[in-house]
């Protein structure tokens, strides 16, 4: 392959043994520490890009991402449409609300319409658990999951770990907390797998109903008691209350769980003195968070916004290799 | 070629003679030091950038900027090369607006990293103009590019490659042609 190749480059294999070998980014069950470093690695550099005046390099040119998202987003789905832009990549948006799943096709029918079109890339949310690795079986293209029901959002997952780094120099050995609707959270599950294999000392916190017993069995702390889960934290991580996934009552009232587990200036004294707020949106402010500390100095809300480009540029770059359909 | 395969082009003392020449060439045709700003390309443009930017500050007595790039991003092969190669940094903390940019390398084959640097500068700014400095020239263009300042020629063969090795403390370098690269070739 040296022939058309950028030939005075050949010292890369001697600088990094690793080599990206996933077609597809389901979740972050699988992912080694090795593999976590290298995607942070790489999206360090896209930083590095998103610094300039002109933010925009070629290298997908003439790629396609199409972001296929069956359930609602600004977040995500802008995230990943600049970051497909800013590598040169087409970027075309679905919406399920305005395409003939509102007249009864089925997932896989649609999904395969959109691999004949050949896309290099497909980036999907779905509210069911399972969607991106079923999909992942019946289509050529690379998929990236944007979230799957309460299974696992490895994006976030990702840009998460990158933020608490950005902000905190490491990852190894802090106190991260994450408070709220543990029960319904995908964030939860991908970061248990990003932040945990990293050497977090990870804790969950919520009301009984919400917080699962397995969770345990994870590795973190489980406990119902916010200021036990608050008290020295490095990170503080909320939650939003879903409510749009919960079909029972899993707590009285918004009033009493915002008494209870909302994250007020009161509780957040409690936590390290440097120790800063991340949320990964959308937040329903005054219920697990209060307003003035979601616009704090130690919120690094938009901070995690900030790296979700950079992370996704870094997926994207890394999943649209050359020989993907065939390996 | 000998047996072995392997042949020494240049040692420590020979590429510090080499970079001093190239110095006092790029000084000379920019009359000076002013103005000018060095790139160098990653990777192994960077330590020769800084070489030269220490030649040019004992000669001239002025520290001139020093960044470098990294043209992965701006690779014409990356839908064709296997895996995706592992991204460098890039670091120009400084504007080269109506700067002579020279661009340092340690050897020019193909062209093909040299387009995708100056695509990459481009990106950064509008220079007065680039010039291209390389240590080692090898032959076998693609691309209508060539080098203003170039360390020495050396002939090669398409299969073989030139390797430039550069101590990690030591101040230590050399230049060697092999025959065909173990594994991947240049």
């Amino acid at each position: 392959m040296e022939g058309g190749a950028t030939g005075e480059r050949p010292r890369e294999r001697k600088v990094t043994p690793m080599e990206w070998r996933r077609k597809h980014v389901l979740g972050l069950a699988d992912f080694s520490a090795e593999e976590i470093e290298f995607v942070i690695d790489t999206a360090r550099s896209m930083e590095d890009v998103l610094t300039r005046d002109i933010k925009k390099v070629p290298a997908l040119r003439g790629k396609t991402v199409v972001n296929l998202f069956f359930e609602a987003s600004t977040r995500t789905r802008t995230s990943f449409e600049i970051a497909g832009k800013r590598l040169s990549a087409d970027v075309v948006n679905f919406s399920s609300a305005v395409s003939s799943v509102a007249k009864g096709e089925t997932l896989l029918d649609t999904a395969k319409n959109i691999n004949a079109m050949m896309p290099s890339i497909i980036v999907m949310r779905h509210p069911a658990s399972g969607a991106a690795q079923f999909l992942s079986r019946h289509v050529s293209c690379s998929i990236i999951n944007a979230g799957d029901g309460s299974n696992e959002h490895p994006t976030q997952g990702l840009l998460d770990l990158y933020a608490v780094i950005k902000a905190k120099g490491k990852v190894k050995g802090l106190k991260i907390s994450i408070i709220g609707d543990i029960l319904h959270s995908r964030v939860v599950r991908s970061n248990l797998h990003s932040l945990g294999r990293m050497g977090a000392d990870l804790w969950l916190c919520g009301p009984g109903t919400l917080v699962p017993r397995e969770m345990g069995r994870s590795g973190a702390t489980v406990t119902n008691d916010i200021r036990e889960a608050v008290r020295d934290a490095d990170v503080v991580m909320m939650l939003r209350i879903q409510l749009e996934r919960q079909k029972t009552a899993y707590f009285p009232s918004l009033r009493e769980y915002a008494r209870n587990y909302g994250l007020n200036s009161e509780v957040f004294s409690l936590a390290k003195k440097d120790a800063v707020i991340m949320h990964p949106g959308p937040i329903n402010r005054g219920v697990e968070l209060s307003d003035t500390l979601a616009d704090s100095s130690q919120s690094i809300i938009l901070n995690q916004v900030e790296s979700g480009v950079a992370i996704r540029m870094a997926l994207l770059y890394l999943l649209a290799g050359g020989h993907n359909a065939a390996r | 070629m000998k047996k072995s395969g392997k042949k020494l082009i240049l040692d420590t003392k020979g590429v510090d003679r080499v970079l001093s020449r190239l110095t006092h060439e790029i000084l000379e045709k920019n009359k000076g030091a002013e103005e000018i700003v060095l790139v160098g390309i990653c990777s192994g443009g960077v330590p020769l950038s800084r070489v030269i930017q220490g030649k040019i500050q004992s000669i001239e007595g002025v520290e001139v900027p020093a960044g470098y790039v990294d043209i992965t991003l701006y690779r014409d092969d990356l839908s064709r090369a296997g895996y995706q190669p592992r991204l460098k940094r890039t670091e120009i903390p400084f504007s080269i607006d109506d700067k002579k940019v020279v661009l340092v390398d340690d050897v020019l084959f193909t062209g093909r990293t040299i387009r995708a640097a100056m695509d990459a500068l481009i990106d950064f700014g509008r220079p007065k103009n680039i010039q291209l400095a390389v240590l080692i020239d090898r032959g076998h263009r693609e691309l209508p590019i060539r080098a203003d300042y170039v360390g020495r020629n050396v002939p090669t063969a398409r299969a073989e490659t030139v390797e430039v090795l550069v101590g990690e403390e030591t101040e230590e370098w050399k230049v060697v042609l092999r025959e065909s690269a173990p594994g991947k070739g240049k």
